[in-house]
């Protein structure tokens, strides 16, 4: 039990690492085997996550889980971090990475090569971002989700595939390369890479020094908000969401909560209330780019012509609501902000699931759009045709439509954030806490408006689509709804019921979360340097640092 | 030295800057490239410069401060490779948008024709 709780934290970085490897090697004519390999990994990595959480929550007393890899004391080597928040994260990860998982091997897998190597490296990717207590170890896990989701967004190939993700790769290395200068900015002040070393160091930085230490915080969180898509970084969001194939996009869901969970961890880290000269940094500018975000993303829903369009929109305006709370901040914001992102993560990715088969009824050509001619002709080796396999069951549902219908509803109550489900209560307790500040400013104002505004928005819309694709009488008898398709669509949003039913305990346990972020003590004593060996405060190179192996920060 | 590697990483980042900005595929490409190399650079920087210090202790009793500090540099061995790895990826996606636009305008259209 001891071995088991020490050792599982590395299982969600080393697990799909390994399968990847492995999988490469199979044929890609087994489709069945590298399905089953992939969904029982991603079917592990529910467990694990399950797992650690319960170990972060039970360890709440003792601080977070750290693991040191390769046993390196804290400021040299890489620690990987456990706790609330990033478990919490990891058991979404993992349960959008199951669902999508099953999803895509309905069909959406065929369509191109080594969907499955690709999908899992990205899930270790996004384990692995938010396990790591080393900055510069953060870059690498960036650099290999975004490396993944490149590849994943030109999955099944086409023009408007390859022209987003042009678009979209460049955006990505132009901010990887902002994140690297402010991880070069930061080292070169407080001489560490440690996240829980780097609290230590920020609190003591000289006052001449914290302009270069808030500027290089600046530029590396100009890097993360470009992941969390704010205005007016955002522009790159709904069309490559849209351009990617479904279960690509319900994944992708997920991705912009990187951003905002480093967001998270390092301002509560770095610039918490007891950070000195560096407190309380760029709130006021997160709080109004958060605004700008949510308006922007509202405006974007009633503009949208496309399903997916509007989903894309909506990832926009869910940024805004968790960044805006973020820069106001106060613990009973902060747990509600929490409570908004796990629902508002599963509703979307629901959305992104449900858009292609509701559409499916309505436009024959739109089926055809996500699957297009391959651009390198020896590199398909399946069949990128939508016939149907005989071992599939493409059975019609007589109540197809019915089914759909009912997710539908179910989708747009959530994002749209109506009683009784989950987005409601997420919703309500953002707005409850924001109505429980002692002065409510104009910006608190806005934002209730916005928020109310955007959910308005979203029922307007969806409303409009549901009548147009699902209402309007078909010529023809519905098509053909694979039970594979509604499963993963039924589980997410069964969990978002669980939000629901479990109302209470998971709120308790977001405020055991905002708890342990308000007073980061635990993690940094747990996570940071052994008291006895303090770095001194520094202008100078660590000179202890000279001893180390130089590969050690190697990937 | 100072002044010198000041300059390099200025002119890198101006002229990548200017070559991101451009309208055709293979000029954004050199840009990133050459933003990598200022970036690069700027990290050497962070550990101080130092020269004729190696990087390494070699024996143990040495004084660390004659010493190049290590980090930034396996830092800077981390970031080529990844960059590396990004730009030659990027080539690809330049080259199939080429071949399926039939332009290497970034949108995929030239705005003026």
């Amino acid at each position: 039990m001891m071995f088991l709780k020490q050792h599982l934290i590395i299982v969600p970085i080393i697990l799909p690492l390994i399968v990847t490897a492995a999988m490469l090697s199979i044929n890609e004519r087994q489709r069945m085997l590298k399905r089953s390999i992939s969904l029982i990994t991603a079917a592990l990595l529910v467990i694990t996550a399950i797992g650690l959480l319960w170990f972060a929550s039970m360890a709440s007393n003792s601080g977070p889980l750290v693991y040191r890899l390769g046993d390196w004391p804290s400021p040299f080597g890489i620690v990987l971090v456990a706790d609330r928040l990033s478990t919490m994260l990891l058991l979404l990860t993992s349960i959008l990475g199951f669902t999508s998982l099953l999803y895509a091997s309905a069909r959406w897998d065929r369509s191109g090569p080594r969907f499955h190597a690709l999908f899992l490296l990205l899930l270790m990717g996004l384990n692995g971002a938010f396990l790591t207590g080393d900055i510069f170890n953060l870059f690498v896990f960036f650099e290999v989700l975004l490396a993944a989701s490149y590849g994943l967004i030109l999955h099944g190939s086409g023009k408007e595939k390859t022209s987003a993700s042009l678009h979209y790769i460049t955006i990505n290395i132009a901010a990887s390369l902002l994140f690297l200068i402010g991880v070069a900015l930061l080292y070169s002040v407080a001489g560490t890479l440690n996240m829980a070393d780097l609290a230590v160091q920020v609190k003591n930085t000289a006052p001449e020094d914290l302009a270069v230490l808030e500027a290089g915080a600046a530029i590396l969180g100009a890097a993360f908000l470009v992941k969390a898509a704010i205005w007016p970084l955002c522009f790159w969001l709904p069309r490559t969401y849209a351009a990617a194939a479904p279960p690509v996009a319900a994944i992708f869901a997920v991705m912009t909560k990187v951003g905002i969970y480093i967001i998270l961890r390092l301002s509560f880290l770095l610039f918490g209330q007891g950070s000195g000269g560096a407190a309380g940094f760029a709130t006021d500018w997160l709080m109004y780019a958060g605004l700008a975000t949510m308006a922007f993303g509202t405006i974007g829903i009633f503009s949208a012509r496309q399903l997916s369009r509007v989903a894309g929109n909506y990832v926009l305006v869910s940024s805004g609501i968790l960044l805006s709370s973020i820069g106001i901040g106060g613990e009973s914001l902060t747990s509600a902000m929490l409570f908004y992102l796990v629902s508002s993560t599963l509703a979307v990715s629901a959305l992104y699931l449900i858009i292609e088969p509701v559409q499916r009824n309505a436009d024959e050509e739109d089926r055809i759009e996500g699957i297009a001619e391959p651009v390198f002709d020896d590199e398909y080796v399946g069949l990128a045709k939508y016939e149907e396999e005989e071992d599939e069951v493409g059975v019609v549902i007589p109540g197809t439509i019915a089914l759909l219908g009912g997710g539908f509803i179910f989708c747009a109550l959530l994002l749209a954030g109506l009683p009784p489900l989950s987005g409601f209560i997420a919703k309500f307790a953002i707005i409850d806490a924001l109505f429980s500040h002692v002065v409510i400013a104009p910006p608190h104002w806005t934002m209730i408006g916005l928020i109310i505004l955007s959910g308005l928005a979203t029922m307007i819309v969806m409303t409009r689509a549901g009548i147009e694709l699902l209402w309007t009488p078909a010529d023809d008898s519905p098509a053909a709804l694979s039970p594979i398709e509604v499963t993963p669509i039924a589980l997410l949003l069964s969990v978002c019921l669980v939000l629901m039913i479990a109302g209470g305990p998971v709120m308790d346990y977001m405020e055991a979360t905002t708890a342990a972020l308000y007073n980061p003590a635990d993690y940094i004593t747990a996570a940071g340097p052994a008291p006895d060996i303090t770095p001194e405060p520094l202008l100078t190179p660590l000179p202890e640092a000279a001893v180390m192996p130089v590969g050690v920060e190697l990937p | 030295m100072e002044i010198t590697l000041a300059l390099a990483i200025g002119v890198l980042t101006a002229s990548g800057l200017w070559l991101l900005f451009r309208p055709r595929t293979f000029q954004v490409i050199l840009g990133l490239a050459l933003l990598s190399y200022a970036v690069n650079l700027f990290i050497l920087a962070s550990g101080r410069l130092r020269s004729d210090a190696p990087p390494l202790i070699g024996k143990a009793g040495a004084d660390p401060a004659a010493f190049a500090d290590p980090l930034p540099q396996a830092l800077v061995l981390t970031a080529i490779v990844i960059s590396f790895a990004t730009t030659a990826l990027l080539l690809v996606v330049l080259l199939a948008s080429r071949g399926l636009t039939g332009t290497d305008h970034v949108d995929g259209e030239d705005g003026e024709a």
